[in-house]
């Protein structure tokens, strides 16, 4: 039986076991969405925004480890998706973009409602589709979902011609792909491997530096293995936060510009790094130079392009993160024997480290006047045990939860690592919340980032989402003004948000339950209300304006250089605005 | 230094667009590009003439193989190689003196008049860029009306070594 290109790509969507497309519809597109109408199998969930759709996907995708899904129209549906797509692009992860196109024979009219999409999102795809045959429609969408899901997983995006929606074929779902041209390594190299065996336990001081890519590649447990057999020490990257365990004795913290102090002494001071699906961002080394310095490194990532791009590696190994340490796990068994030795001439390496955590601990100022945003992230850890899924935005409030929540397993820790995009967190929540119905869901948020994409509260609402946003008020885009008081003579330009709404009432007229806490004493009884309604809730936590992140390292200094809040408070009531220190670099 | 990349890629709409964006995005320079068809109607054959120190190189090869349409990418500079390039050149012959000096230049480098006009002849070369540049110097005082040259395109020598194998078993047998 003949059936229409846009009933071919639901089918083909329900294949792939899709279960929930993110969307917004229009002209061109109005079959595919009348497809949609009587369908069961599939929910559509209509945001506000082709942002929101996109980020809601990648927020399922990040919470349920299976390709997200958006569905737009045309023109400014697609150009407005584009945020989303590059979002996901840099931090690695699967969804699948249908966008709508005007009919074939109007490509390139300069037709209402037409973007070149496919020429749009070439750079921040990982691979992108025109479809201009009905009869390729079903192949296509198997090989989106093949390229977005294997190797280094990424968004892929579909443009669909109206005509080719419309147009009617058989619809042969194809069982396999199979792409000449695309073949990822998943399997290291075995000699290789042997060396990385053999340099672990020659070293005497080592620090795992493991990232995104321990959670793509569900590699936590092979992870928790390499780390407690041979009792190495693991620092995490933000977007790594959650592959292994936050609580645990070997963890370090997060390393680089708002990392620990050990974590970022122990990585420079280190005879072995073992690099592990990390990338070597510039927000991870610092100045690349000082970067781990006296390291032998060994770089495992499925991306070859990752390895040697920022920095020299003596041991690359190029496979999948879970394969290629459980074959690691294993060669390492070969010398079980000596192993006890080797773990006594690390007591000093581990004393060592020890003493960095207890000279400069994570920690700020406590208040009992003004609610400091640590406190009310610390405040969230306690009163959900840690048990929730929290997506963030982008600034200070980011770092804030990357440092004192304290992430125990992967798919919890929903952040825009790679991109930085504001407006991010609170769609992403949404689609987690669809994902893991469930789970606590919490959107910690700037005030700054919540604007960007508040909008979606109507979809919150609407498809009864018990998202908590907690905003982290301090009145400006907070991590703006800080760089700005700190390089820049506090020159607050265009960082303070006056005119803000009030965000208590906003939630209410969405319909949603909005909470205000002023005083450090109500932030526990806002939280521990907001978790027991089961309703979405925007938490006002009207936090100190003036609070910055540290430690810090300035971009472009090494990550040896840190800077401290009692180095800055002091430069604070000199009031010269600058910092002293011989590493005081612009910001890139 | 200068590196000669032969790419095989898929044969379909975009894929050029692909490979030069990849160039331009990532801020490695194409010196020259040219694209042609291969036996295999379903792929296409680039040759892509690139600068940069052996860091960026890597990077060029590996973003490159990191295309979802590219199937195989060659560094010719790591081997033997033959590289060609074709210019067609038109040049001012007025003067009777001109035309028979064009002529002498025509066949001192083995190229070919192709096209020729009472003031004008069309002269076909090929090879080397270092012979290209050395016929327009000398064509340059006659006075060059146009030039339209080609991307290079390079192929790896057969290696020496495997064919006088063979042969030496050949003779064995």
């Amino acid at each position: 039986m003949k059936i229409t290109g846009a009933e071919i790509l639901i089918e083909s969507l329900k294949k792939e076991g899709v279960d929930t497309v993110f969307g917004i519809p229009g002209g061109v597109v109005l079959q595919i969405f009348d497809a949609l109408y009587n369908e069961k199998d599939l929910r559509f969930i209509l945001t506000r925004h082709e942002q929101g759709a996109a980020h809601a996907a990648d927020g399922y995708a990040r919470a349920k480890g299976k390709p997200g899904v958006a569905l737009v129209t045309s023109g400014p549906g697609a150009t407005n998706i584009v945020t989303g797509i590059a979002n996901a692009h840099m931090d690695s992860i699967p969804i699948v973009v249908i966008t709508g196109q005007v009919a074939t024979r109007m490509i390139g009219n300069d037709a209402f409602q037409e973007a070149d999409i496919v020429g749009i999102t070439r750079p921040c795809t990982k691979y992108n589709f025109l479809v201009k045959d009905v009869d390729e429609l079903a192949k296509t969408i198997k090989e989106a979902f093949y390229i977005a899901s294997t190797g280094r997983p990424g968004p892929v995006l579909v443009d669909l011609p109206k005509d080719v929606s419309g147009a009617r074929t058989d619809f042969v779902y194809p069982e396999k792909v199979s792409l000449r041209s695309y073949n990822p390594t998943y399997y290291g190299n075995k000699w290789q491997i042997k060396q990385a065996a053999q340099a672990i336990v020659r070293a005497k001081r080592p620090v795992i530096y493991a990232g995104g890519g321990v959670i793509l590649s569900k590699a936590s447990e092979a992870l928790k293995e390499l780390a407690e057999v041979n009792e190495i020490p693991v620092t995490l990257t933000l977007m790594g936060l959650g592959g292994f365990p936050g609580t645990h004795p070997l963890f370090l913290g997060m390393l680089g510009m708002h990392g620990t102090y050990a974590a970022n002494m122990a990585v420079h001071d280190s005879d072995l790094l073992i690099a592990i699906g990390s990338r070597f961002d510039d927000r991870v080394t610092g100045k690349v130079t000082e970067f781990a310095p006296k390291a032998h490194i060994i770089h495992i990532d499925i991306d070859p392009t990752n390895i040697r791009k920022n920095i020299h590696v003596d041991t690359p190994i190029v496979g999948d993160v879970k394969n290629v340490l459980t074959e690691l796990n294993k060669e390492l068994k070969a010398f079980e024997e000596s192993r006890g030795q080797g773990i006594k001439e690390r007591k000093p390496w581990h004393a060592q480290i020890k003493a960095w955590e207890e000279e400069h601990p994570l920690a700020y100022k406590k208040s009992n006047k003004t609610i400091k945003p640590q406190y009310v992230i610390e405040k969230i850890y306690e009163l959900t045990g840690g048990d929730a899924i929290v997506a963030t935005d982008v600034g200070q409030h980011q770092m804030w939860v990357a440092q004192y929540f304290k992430f125990d397993r992967p798919g919890t820790n929903l952040t825009s690592g790679g991109l930085g995009t504001m407006g991010f967190g609170f769609p992403a929540a949404i689609g987690a919340q669809i994902a893991c119905p469930d789970k606590l869901v919490f959107n910690v948020a700037g005030d700054g980032s919540f604007q960007m994409n508040v909008q979606e509260l109507a979809t919150a609402v609407l498809n009864k989402l018990p998202v908590k946003v907690a905003i982290i008020n301090n009145g400006s885009l907070g991590m703006v003004r800080q760089w700005q008081e700190l390089f820049f003579n506090r020159h607050y330009s265009g960082s303070i948000l006056d005119g803000t709404p009030d965000y208590v009432k906003l939630a209410e007229a969405y319909g949603a339950v909005g909470l205000r806490a002023k005083s450090p004493s109500e932030v526990e009884r806002v939280i521990k209300e907001a978790i027991s309604i089961k309703r979405p809730v925007v938490m006002d936590f009207v936090v100190d304006p003036e609070e910055n992140v540290f430690p810090m390292v300035p971009a472009g200094g090494a990550n040896a250089d840190m800077i401290f809040e009692e180095a800055s408070q002091g430069e604070k009531e000199k009031g010269t605005g600058k910092k002293g220190r011989k590493n005081s670099v612009l910001p890139a | 230094m200068q590196h000669i990349i032969n790419i095989l890629v898929e044969n379909k709409f975009g894929v050029l667009s692909r490979v030069s964006g990849l160039f331009s995005g990532r801020g490695f320079n194409i010196e020259t590009i040219s694209v042609g068809p291969t036996l295999d109607p379903s792929m296409s054959q680039m040759t892509i003439i690139t600068m940069g120190d052996e860091r960026i190189i890597e990077q060029i090869i590996k973003q490159l193989n990191k295309l979802i349409d590219v199937i195989k990418v060659v560094d010719l500079s790591e081997k033997d190689y033959i590289v060609r390039e074709t210019a067609l050149i038109k040049i001012h012959t007025s003067r009777p003196e001109d035309r028979g000096e064009a002529l002498r230049i025509t066949e001192i480098f083995r190229a070919r008049v192709v096209d020729s006009t009472p003031a004008t002849y069309t002269i076909e070369i090929t090879g080397d860029e270092n012979k290209i540049d050395a016929i327009i110097n000398l064509l340059r005082p006659l006075g060059i009306k146009d030039i339209v040259r080609t991307g290079k395109i390079a192929i790896a020598r057969e290696e020496m070594k495997a064919v006088a194998l063979q042969e030496a078993k050949k003779i064995r047998a």
